[in-house]
């Protein structure tokens, strides 16, 4: 019984390879994946990077030197109101944004993954009660549920990743609970079953193999809308109050008292974010064409 | 039909029944006491021991959550520990403001996105399609919170042609507040001048909350009409002879419309997110910015009915979509 399910794995695993090196092919020819990845590759580069790239220290402020306009000296996008830089602020910022939201994706994809698969493999009563689980969680609005998590567990790092990420838990259990319930009818999982595959050996060398394209690009988009989710608790008030490193949306929140006078405070962590997220948006999108094999031509 | 909607509506009960026991039991641990909040620096222990007496925060946990939900049953919302009003009229006077808000928002978004995304998919590969389609991806990566910063200081403070916040002129139109919904109280009371302005204030906030939903319901749209397009019966439409705007509206745009329905009840959930920092950057009171400060200030009261009230207004409105697709959609009839 042992020789056919082996023969049977080993092909599908060749025709995953064969998936994923086409949809490589296929990356490299959509111009929004090519952008995409650039711009997201720049971002993850300056937080890697951050103590090499920025000019000055974030944290050090020269009070003198308060509220300098961006382009003049030797502060590229100006200083605020303690005279720290904000070019240097951004810079280490993206340490904090994009670490949270990579965090909070990666907790969000393990647990709902994990719940999802749990629901589309079982069925029964434990696909009710997750389900049930997941519509009570999606009617409560997102950020309203992210402001209480943050509120009861502090405003950490890891907290704020867990208050995001626990938004995308029911995105991931939906997306692949219904790509396990279409797989349970395809023909190669009808045909691993009638040969004795069973229990886990079938679901993650059979079926999630072949769920996991669509986990991807969600995980992509995802990260986007961490980023923004992750910019507006700060931007409330709830980001970390660590003052060396200034999460993004906290520096927008900090000076939009200052509007009238000092626009730039606010303009350039803002425009940081909307870039960085357009970044994970174009990339997602290119991936999505890529790997949807509907769309192969 | 009718079946369908009953056994959604039952299947509500149980989505609401453990909302209420989530929400109740995790504003029980969001660190801080209600009573020492109310008292502040003054908040003995023996004070603070009389106050959540007072309120009923010593009672067994069980019988609060029963007071909780027996209340809600008959429409009382309680009262708020820290302002010592009713939550109910405090709710209905600011609901309709969210109200105001999110409908300006939708119309902003269906008005553009729906033209937009016709004919972006009409001229699909032109460089008006390539724009359109950067633009509103562009539409959707921005977050409101900076889109509303920027609209405000460009707008409002640069070039001072729109309002910066607030819902109306409060010095020039004092007129009496029926049903807290601006517009239709301007009408009532005659005021035109009112009702312009309150439409002025309605501007801005209403592009910050709508930019997103628009750039959505303009991409789906887009490939909506697109499939449609596709079809045999738009063929066999043209293939008939009829002018192209009778295909386009009554062919094409009727089919392409359906997803667009689901995208839009979903968008409502958003943006009754959205409505919190709208709300908060352009001074609008409404009930965004009123559960945001109850959860800063642990207002359990406000909390726990205001959420719920939120949430089964979601629910509800999904519910709505849901049978609007099926009188929409010949083809899908719940049984």
């Amino acid at each position: 019984m042992t020789a056919p399910a082996a023969t049977i794995a080993s092909r599908t695993e060749d025709r995953a390879v064969g998936l994923w090196t086409d949809a490589f092919h296929r990356m490299r020819r959509s111009p929004s994946a090519i952008v995409g990845s650039v711009i997201v590759g720049f971002f993850l580069f300056v937080a890697i990077f951050a103590p090499f790239l920025a000019p000055f220290d974030p944290a050090r402020g020269v009070l003198a030197d308060s509220y300098l306009p961006p382009f003049t000296g030797e502060h590229l996008f100006g200083t605020n109101i303690q005279g720290q830089d904000v070019l240097s602020r951004i810079v280490f910022g993206a340490r904090l944004t994009l670490g949270i939201a990579v965090l909070s994706v990666v907790i969000g994809v393990t647990v709902g993954s994990f719940l999802g698969a749990l629901a589309g493999f079982f069925r029964g009563w434990v696909d009710a009660v997750i389900m049930r689980g997941v519509d009570i969680m999606l009617s409560i609005p997102g950020l309203l549920f992210a402001i209480a998590v943050v509120t009861w567990l502090g405003r950490g790092v890891v907290q704020i990743a867990v208050a995001i990420a626990i938004l995308n838990v029911p995105i991931f259990a939906r997306l692949l609970r219904a790509s396990l319930l279409s797989l349970r009818e395809a023909d190669y999982v009808v045909a691993a079953r009638s040969v004795g595959v069973r229990g886990p050996t079938l679901l993650l060398r059979h079926m999630l193999p072949n769920a996991i394209g669509p986990l991807i690009v969600q995980a992509t988009l995802a990260l986007a809308t961490a980023v923004v989710d992750a910019a507006a608790l700060g931007f409330l008030g709830l980001g970390p109050p660590d003052p060396a490193t200034p999460e993004w949306g906290m520096m927008l929140s900090d000076t939009y008292r200052y509007l009238n006078d000092a626009i730039w405070l606010a303009f350039f962590p803002g425009v940081a974010i909307v870039v960085s997220v357009f970044g994970f948006n174009l990339l997602g999108d290119g991936m999505r064409e890529a790997l949807d094999p509907r769309l192969r031509r | 039909m009718g079946k369908f909607i009953l056994r959604r509506l039952l299947l509500l009960i149980p989505i609401l029944l453990g909302l209420t026991v989530l929400i109740f039991l995790f504003i029980r641990l969001l660190p801080g006491d209600p009573a020492s909040a109310i008292l502040g620096e003054r908040g003995t222990p023996e004070a603070i021991e009389r106050v959540r007496n007072a309120l009923g925060l010593d009672r067994p946990l069980i019988d609060q959550y029963l007071e909780y939900v027996g209340g809600l049953l008959r429409f009382d919302l309680g009262t708020s520990f820290l302002t010592n009003r009713d939550v109910t009229a405090d709710f209905l006077q600011r609901f309709p403001a969210t109200i105001e808000l999110t409908a300006a928002a939708m119309i902003f978004a269906l008005g553009l996105g729906i033209p937009l995304g016709m004919i972006t998919a009409k001229r699909r590969g032109s460089w008006f399609d390539t724009a359109g389609t950067l633009v509103s991806l562009v539409g959707i990566s921005i977050p409101i919170f900076f889109l509303g910063l920027m609209l405000k200081w460009l707008f409002a403070i640069q070039f001072p042609i729109l309002p910066d916040s607030g819902r109306i002129d409060l010095i020039d139109y004092g007129f009496p507040r029926v049903t807290n919904f601006m517009t239709v109280d301007a009408l009532l009371a005659g005021e035109l001048g009112g009702f312009m302005d309150a439409l002025r204030h309605l501007i801005l906030p209403g592009i910050a909350l709508g930019t997103i939903p628009l750039a959505i319901i303009m991409r789906i749209t887009r490939a909506s009409v697109i499939d449609v397009m596709n079809e045999d019966y738009v063929r066999t439409a043209n293939a008939k002879g009829l002018s192209s705007s009778v295909v386009d509206g009554r062919h094409v745009l009727r089919n392409a419309l359906l997803p667009v329905v689901t995208v839009i009840g979903l968008q409502l959930g958003l943006l009754l997110g959205g409505a919190i920092l709208t709300e908060t950057i352009f001074g609008w009171g409404g009930v965004g910015k009123w559960i945001y400060d109850a959860v800063v200030n642990n207002d359990y009261q406000v909390i726990q009915s205001g959420v719920l009230v939120l949430a089964l207004i979601f629910v509800l409105v999904n519910l709505a979509v849901d049978v609007s697709y099926a009188f929409l959609n010949p083809r899908i009839r719940y049984s």
